[in-house]
């Protein structure tokens, strides 16, 4: 059983039960976890909890759109050896000097157990997963240079995000343990809301709160707000000291949620239209 | 076990494999579901559904073989059957747990008299209509309640008992997902998404990539004096020309071709992108802004574009039978043409072979003459983010699209 043990979520960070299951489970079971979910859902966060939660190092690979797979498995340094060989100032013979571990060698290679978080999977190249089928799948790849074989002494923990700017390939997807974060729900918001301002007033979260979904149910929204924006809108109002019923009646600092220009103005002709009152698609 | 659960999944649409279903079934019996109705829904669904677009078949699934307990009726005896019949739903029991728990299954049954039971039962059933809250009421997994007759104890095991956000089969009722799925909505972002697979990849640009054959090669030719060969890396190079109707008829699906536009213009993915508009049929002239009626010849696009372009064709195709065949059909009264918009048509589909037209209505009613007439000139899609993407795949395929017939 997994439960009672295991990661539950740390100080900094609220996870959800399911998630928190999920977690455990692929560790328990060594799959790699993709992690799935609007932008400021926590995907990355979740990687820093587990590695803080279970007292585990955590590397990070961040991927961006010229990564290739074998950089996380290792890098020779080709132009380095010629160079070194042309100037004949330093002993080139050992090729060994110039094979550079990548995150996921180096999670290999590690004594103990990591957390090996990729970060954004979805920006590299659409075959980019595929390369590293074998690898995460076998926890080990060979080095040709060298024909060594660098397998993991412990199974990392991997953790894998991705934004949905690219479909992950099947093939990757049926290795691993996927998971969507839905947007939090208001209880769960004020519960993040309080890992960030511990002391705030009660009054003025809910308020916040309310308003800050009612916005992201505005229809036709480019960028929908996320936690990040209301984390940095409460800020404001904190070190503003706005009033709560200035929140009810009016949208102080609209900017510091809505950060396109398109989108502040199709919120403020959508409640001018409703007679200046903010009377569109209620939810509350 | 659960073999029939597997099957419900993939008649529902999930794409489950076998390597996924082993390794569900390797964590079922390794106990990580503790045989409760929660763990098996978001662990269940972490391993078996692989992208937010199938959480909504699965939960139509989960729903249909786990919580077809809400309603009255027919579904009665099924439940009955559930209720009578747990055994298969355990999982990890040995022989002896097993006969444990019948024989405790026993002592409930006789203890609690069934007439009873069965009046409760039906009570709660209603109830449960008006409000599905799930929690300790919910008939057949509530800890509190005593119709949860499966579990290690024949008093049920909870579902709702548990500090769980929500239970499972209310996450699963109330269908959350239903807007990831695939067929439904084309948002702006899922729209890019697909629009990005739309790419040809040459090597363009500055050369920062080492050639080591070439620089093995040309250190050699020059006696060993070291010779760094850059290679240009890959670029999309893929040319887009999006025309689009925005004829009378097409009025209901303004938003649903806006949101095309938005992210085929947001993306900075295409080496070039252009649009044109027209109304209803393309003829000698196409617009570059509709509102203005700012007109360009249609030649000019054959003009300026070579055929390696490839052109979206976006409308409804629907029209009279005069717009698309004859002289001087063309709706707008102002204007006048002197081919057929069908000559125009099929102009553009030999100038650009790789052409494909996204239809935003369904399937169902393009039974008409001239969507038909059109769907032979260009291969017709669904505006639909699967048919964007089959007809993504059309596009790149190597192949002409199915040609002119």
């Amino acid at each position: 059983m997994v439960t009672g043990q295991g990661y539950k979520g740390s100080e900094d960070y609220i996870a959800s039960k399911p998630l928190m299951e999920i977690v455990n489970v692929s560790i328990a079971l060594g799959k790699p976890l993709v992690i799935k979910g609007e932008p400021g859902t926590g995907k990355t966060l979740l990687a820093h909890s587990i590695s803080n939660a279970l007292n585990k190092k955590l590397l990070i690979w961040n991927i961006k759109s010229t990564t290739k797979a074998k950089d996380g498995l290792y890098v020779y340094d080709t132009v380095q050896r010629l160079n070194d060989a042309r100037f004949k100032d330093k002993d080139i013979s050992d090729i060994r000097q110039y094979i550079k571990m990548g995150k996921l060698g180096q999670a290999f290679k590690s004594d103990e157990q990591v957390v090996l978080l990729i970060d954004e999977i979805d920006k590299a190249d659409v075959e980019f997963p595929n390369d590293l089928l074998n690898e995460l799948d076998e926890m080990s790849f060979h080095i040709p240079e060298l024909d060594e074989e660098v397998k993991a002494k412990h199974r990392p923990v991997v953790i894998i995000t991705s934004n949905s700017e690219k479909e992950l390939p099947d093939a990757f997807l049926r290795r691993c343990v996927f998971h969507y974060i839905e947007f939090p729900d208001e209880e769960m918001m004020e519960k993040i809301v309080r890992v960030h301002y511990a002391d705030i007033e009660n009054k003025l979260l809910r308020e916040a709160i309310k308003r800050f979904y009612w916005i992201r149910d505005v229809d036709g929204l480019r960028k929908k707000p996320s936690t990040s924006e209301l984390i940095d809108w409460i800020k404001a109002l904190m070190i503003g000291g706005i009033s709560t019923d200035k929140i009810a009646s009016e949208i102080p600092f609209l900017g510091a949620i809505l950060k396109n220009e398109q989108d502040t103005s199709r919120f403020i002709r959508l409640s001018q239209a409703q007679g200046g009152g903010f009377g569109f698609k209620r939810r509350f | 076990m659960f073999t029939d659960f597997f099957y419900l999944l993939r008649k529902k649409g999930v794409p489950v494999t076998v390597t996924e279903w082993v390794s569900f079934i390797e964590a079922l019996y390794k106990g990580y579901f503790q045989s409760s109705l929660n763990h098996l829904y978001y662990v269940g669904r972490a391993f078996l559904v692989k992208s937010e677009a199938f959480y909504d078949m699965f939960d139509q699934a989960f729903q249909e073989y786990f919580g077809g307990i809400k309603t009255e009726g027919p579904e009665l005896d099924k439940v009955l059957e559930w209720l009578e019949n747990p055994l298969h739903r355990l999982p990890k029991m040995t022989p002896e747990e097993i006969a444990e728990f019948q024989q405790k299954l026993e002592a409930f049954k006789k203890e609690h008299n069934m007439d009873e039971l069965m009046k409760q039962f039906m009570e709660r059933l209603k109830e449960q209509k008006e409000r599905h809250d799930g929690g300790a009421k919910w008939i057949g997994t509530g800890g509190t309640s005593p119709f949860g007759a499966y579990g290690y104890h024949p008093g049920g095991i909870r579902i709702g008992g548990e500090s769980w956000m929500q239970s499972a089969a209310k996450v699963a009722e109330e269908r959350r997902f239903r807007n990831y799925r695939n067929d439904i909505i084309l948002d702006v972002r899922q729209t890019k998404m697909a629009l990005k697979k739309l790419r040809e990849l040459k090597r363009e640009g500055a050369q920062e990539e080492l050639d080591i054959d070439e620089t093995i090669d040309k250190t050699a030719k020059e006696g060993g004096e070291i010779e760094l060969i850059f290679n240009r890396s890959r670029e999309n190079t893929v040319r887009i020309i999006l025309l689009m109707d925005t004829g009378g008829s097409m009025l209901p699906y303004t938003e649903l071709c806006e949101r095309l536009f938005s992210a085929a213009s947001q993306m900075e993915h295409f080496k070039e992108f252009k649009y044109y508009f027209f109304h209803n049929c393309i003829y000698q002239d196409v617009y570059e802004d509709i509102a203005n009626y700012k007109r360009v010849p249609t030649e000019k696009l054959f003009s300026q574009f070579h055929k390696g372009y490839k052109v979206v064709l976006v409308g409804d195709a629907r029209m009279a039978y005069s717009e698309l065949f004859d002289v001087n059909g063309c709706i707008d009264y102002f204007s006048s043409n002197d081919k057929p918009g069908i000559e125009w048509l099929i102009k553009i589909k030999q100038h650009f072979p790789h052409s494909v037209w996204l239809n935003p209505t369904h399937k169902n009613f393009w039974g008409h003459y001239t969507v038909d007439t059109i769907g032979k000139v260009f291969p017709m899609f669904e505006l639909t983010l699967d048919g964007l993407k089959d007809a993504i795949k059309a596009l790149t395929s190597k192949a002409k699209p199915s040609a002119l017939n």
